[in-house]
This record gives structure tokens, sequence and C-alpha cells, in this order.
């Protein structure tokens, strides 16, 4: 058989996805954001999420298309994001797949969003490794995964208990008067900034060893920042925004690594929006490197929600034979990797 | 001429395959917050009665509401997704308009649930012609504005507030696919072109922007 063309839609939170991929080859990915309706709301408003997500689905779909220089019926699958994710966002995708699956009379899979981030990276990088351990981490999601298979058996290790990663991101660029979303911005400032000025908290989830807790890290920051500004004193917003990051990308990559030890993995996937951090990027390069375990990144593009990744998820599903989802597939807001 | 027409603007999913506008084989089934999950095995189920595919229909039609925004969209992406695949037309209309009234005497008022105190509705006259709406509004603001002339209630948004509407006659109605099915049935005929399907959400995202961050520090 043939390389199979698969057709991917998510549409989990803000930004509406749809990728094509044949084989491991990407040929489109077309997004369509509402990410800038949702920044005077200083967050993703579900609604507004949801009703973009209709407007755009369709032309989006053409786009991918186009770039693919393809016919609709030429794809052999279509696969969707069902969860994790808001639900009115994912049913608006979900619903999609279906008519088109139903339309084209081709098999349509759901499939997870947090796997499907792991996957994307076979489309940089070539096959994925497996085992490996995963980190996702987004404005959504904080996890460690250990993934025997991606197309089924991915078991989380550990993942946040509050805030996700992007979330306090988000969280301390609006203490720090910097735009939503937080994380490129603080990014960038950080550039300036001595990250050993200020030693922030790394919080630890008491007997969960690859557990998350940024909240009292956030807490922290704020706390820091109002002391000054009630002194009247000069916030030095580089030097907190690098000593911030500092504290998120060191737990970040310590736990990781550690999850590899642990678990005998020597290939970690990195992936998620915050995975475009440039910090977390060269500490994580900096640490694998030490203890032998081998990075992959996907590039910045493929790190945040994209259609692609769940094409590409497609794709392997395909490939290993899985059985296709039935047509009445949910969407599942609390969708697990089990 | 093979039409689909669905609406999940309301509980019910309703679904129907028609052919000019004699209906083939038709489906209504209670949905709760399940459309996304219900609306295409029975899409499935009606072509399957016919046997027929989904490659042989010549347009599809969908309720554009006003509705709970979420069931809502699943038919109209939906809609639009089917249309784009199978490069057929699409049409849609008011969902309220769809509701099956009673007696053909009297105007009537189409009410269904819009959630949180309020309906849904717009008035029809006993020969169907729209004389309002479709807005949203709370019943009790409607029974007042309909209480001189006392047309007939019609819909789960009527059915609901009972109380609120004593002196008035109630009746159960929901949209039917088949009648949906029923009045594009000229624009498929004439092979009009596609309209935007734009849902009626007659309602903004419950979203304020943040006031200034509040203080973490303790008193």
């Amino acid at each position: 058989m043939t390389e199979p063309i698969v057709l991917g839609i998510e549409t989990s939170c803000d930004e509406t996805g749809v990728g094509i991929v044949r084989g491991r080859e990407l040929l489109a990915d077309a997004l369509a954001s509402s990410v800038e309706e949702h920044a005077r709301f200083g967050g993703v408003v579900p609604e507004v999420a949801s009703r973009a997500h209709l407007e755009a689905m369709v032309p989006t779909v053409h786009r991918a298309l186009d770039q693919a220089q393809l016919r609709i019926s030429d794809i052999d699958a279509i696969a969707v994001t069902a969860g994790p994710g808001l639900a009115g966002a994912l049913l608006v995708g979900v619903a999609a797949a279906k008519a088109y699956a139903l339309a084209l009379g081709k098999p349509l899979y759901g499939v997870n969003h947090l796997a499907a981030h792991v996957a994307v990276d076979r489309l940089a990088h070539g096959d994925l490794p497996e085992p490996c351990v995963a980190m996702l981490v987004s404005g959504g999601h904080s996890s460690l995964l250990l993934v025997p298979d991606v197309t089924g058996a991915v078991h989380p290790l550990g993942q946040t208990i509050d805030d996700a990663a992007g979330e306090a991101f988000d969280k301390v660029a609006r203490v720090l008067g910097l735009p939503f979303p937080g994380g490129p911005h603080i990014d960038r400032v950080s550039a300036d900034g001595d990250a050993t000025s200020i030693d922030f908290p790394r919080g630890v989830v008491r007997d969960a060893p690859y557990s998350f807790t940024f909240s009292g890290l956030k807490t922290a920051v704020a706390r820091w920042v109002e002391a000054r500004q009630r002194n009247g004193e000069t916030v030095p917003l580089a030097d907190v925004a690098a000593s911030f990051q500092e504290a998120v990308v060191d737990v970040l990559t310590r736990r990781a690594v550690l999850a590899c030890r642990d678990h005998g993995v020597d290939h970690l996937v990195i992936g998620g929006g915050v995975a475009a951090n440039s910090r977390l990027r060269a500490v994580a390069t900096e640490r694998c490197e030490a203890a032998s375990i081998a990075l992959r990144m996907p590039p910045p593009r493929l790190c945040t929600d994209n259609g692609a990744m769940v094409a590409a998820l497609g794709v392997l599903l395909v490939e290993r034979g899985v059985d296709p989802s039935p047509l009445d597939l949910p969407a599942d807001p609390a969708l697990s990797l089990t | 001429m093979l039409v689909l027409a669905f609406d999940t603007s309301t509980p019910t999913v309703s679904v129907a395959l028609a052919e000019d506008s004699r209906v083939l084989s038709e489906r209504n089934v209670h949905a709760a917050n399940r459309h996304g999950e219900l609306l295409m095995p029975l899409i499935d189920e009606v072509l399957g009665a016919v046997g027929v595919t989904a490659a042989d229909l010549a347009a599809v039609a969908v309720g554009l509401g006003p509705g709970p925004f979420t069931g809502l969209r699943v038919g109209i992406v939906t809609a639009a997704a089917l249309s784009d695949a199978l490069g057929v037309h699409a049409y849609g209309v008011c969902s309220l308009g769809l509701v099956v009234y009673g007696d053909g005497e009297r105007d009537y008022v189409v009410m269904t649930d819009a959630r949180r105190r309020r309906v849904y509705w717009a008035h029809y006259s006993a020969t169907e012609h729209l004389l309002g709406g479709p807005e949203l509004d709370t019943p009790q603001s409607l029974a007042d504005r309909f209480a001189v002339g006392r047309p007939l209630l019609v819909g789960d948004g009527a059915e609901l507030y009972r109380d609120t509407f004593a002196g008035f006659e109630v009746v159960a109605g929901h949209p039917q696919a088949s009648r949906l099915a029923a009045e594009v049935a000229p624009r498929v005929r004439r092979g009009d072109p596609s309209d935007a399907l734009e849902p009626l959400y007659l309602r903004r995202p419950d979203a304020r922007p943040p006031g200034p961050p509040k203080s973490v520090t303790p008193a």
C-alpha cells in the first residue's frame, strides 16, 4: 500500500488547525487562531473560541488542501482531536471530522491531543523511539508521559497539580504588565535579564516526583513585584522575567531528566507551546546531553497546537492497523490517555 | 433531488431525508446534551433506511437556531462540512419556524429554552408569516407582551414556564427536519446558491476583560 494521506483536525483550544500528512511527510499545516480575540480577556474564552472554530473550520480545510495541492477526495482518512480540551471547541472539530469522513466514505480516527503532541515529532525527526518519555508543556497542560506506543499505551507519570506551565507564564506576564499570551513576551524580555538575580521557589509536590506546581511560584513573583512597587522602587522587569523563567525551566527539565533515568529510557520528546521557549530548549539540550539522553524537540511551529500533529498520529494509527472510531465518537474534555 | 435536513437547536435532534418535499425517512431523538454523539449516526441511519449514501445527496439543509450554542454548532458545522465534501449546496433557516404548530386558526408564538431563565421566541400568523422575532427574552416579559391576543404558545420554552404562561394555551413541539426539507425544496429544485450558515446566537459570549491583578500581599 502507498503511504496513507491523512487530514487532521485540531480544535481543542483557540487554534483551528488542519494538517495533511502523507507517511512522514508534512504536506500542509493550515491554522486560524482566535488568540487576538482572547487577548483583551487575559485568557482563552471558551465561547469565543468555539465561535471562531465554526467560522474557520471549512475555510481552514480549504487552505490545507490548497497548500498540499490535493483534492478532498485524495484524503485516505480523517483524524481529529477528541480530547482533552474545551468541550464546545472540541465538538466543532469532531462534528466536522465526522461529516467529512461520512461524506467521503473514509475512516475516522479520534485521537488524544497529548499523544498527537508527541507523534508530531515524527514529521521533524523521523520515527519515534518507543519507549520514550514525553514532556508536554502548554497553556493547558504540563505532563510527563511514558510512551511505550504512541498509538496506544501512553502512561501519565505526573502533571501539574495547579497551573499549567504556560498559564504561569500568562499570569506572571500580567503581573509584569506584558500582553497575553505571556510566554513569548517573557522569553523576549528575559534575554536582557539576569536569571540568577532572584531566587524564586521551585515547587515540589510531595510523593509525586514527576508532578509540577506553579501556583506558588506565580504568587512569589507577584509578592516580590508588589513589595518593590509599594516602596516606590522600579521593578527590574527583565531580571524578574528571567528569574521566573529560570525557575520554571529548571523544574521542568530536572523532572523530565529524572523521569527518563528512573524508567531507564534514553529518549525525551518535548512538545506543547512552552516548548517554543528558548531557555527551555537551551537548558533541556544541556541537561539531556549531560545525562546521555537523546532529546527531540519539534520545531516551534509544530510545538504549538496544530492540525499536522493530529494528522501525524492519524497516519500512525492507519499504518498500525488500529480500528477507526465509530460515528458516535464523543468529544471528551477530560479524555485520558489509557 | 435528495435533500438531507437536520436541526440541533433544541434537546431534540431531528434528521430527515426527503425527495423534493416528500419525506423518505425521519428520526427525532431526545439528545439532552449529546447532539454531537447522536447526529452523525442518525444521518447514517436515515440514509441507510432508504438505501442511499451521502454521495447521492443533492443538497443539505440545517436549522440555524436560535438555540443553545454547543448543540447548535454541531448541526451547522456538520452541514457546512457535508456540503463542502460533497460539493452540494447548503441551506439554513431559522429553527423556530420548523416547530410544527397548533391549529392553523390563531397566530402562535414558538418558544424554545434558551437556559438561564430566558426563551428564544418568534411570533407567526395563522398562515405562518413571521410577525416578530426571533429574539431572546424572559418568560415574564413575553407573558406581558402577549397578554392581549393570547396567541397559542408552542415549544419547550413555553412548557418549561407554564406557571408564567397561566391563561395561555401551551402545546408541545420541536423543530422538525421534515419541515425543513419541505421548506428548502423549491430552492433545491432551482439550484439556488448556498446560504452563509451563520448561527442565530442572539447572545454575546459571556466574558469581561479582567480588572488589574489582585494583590497577593497579605494585609
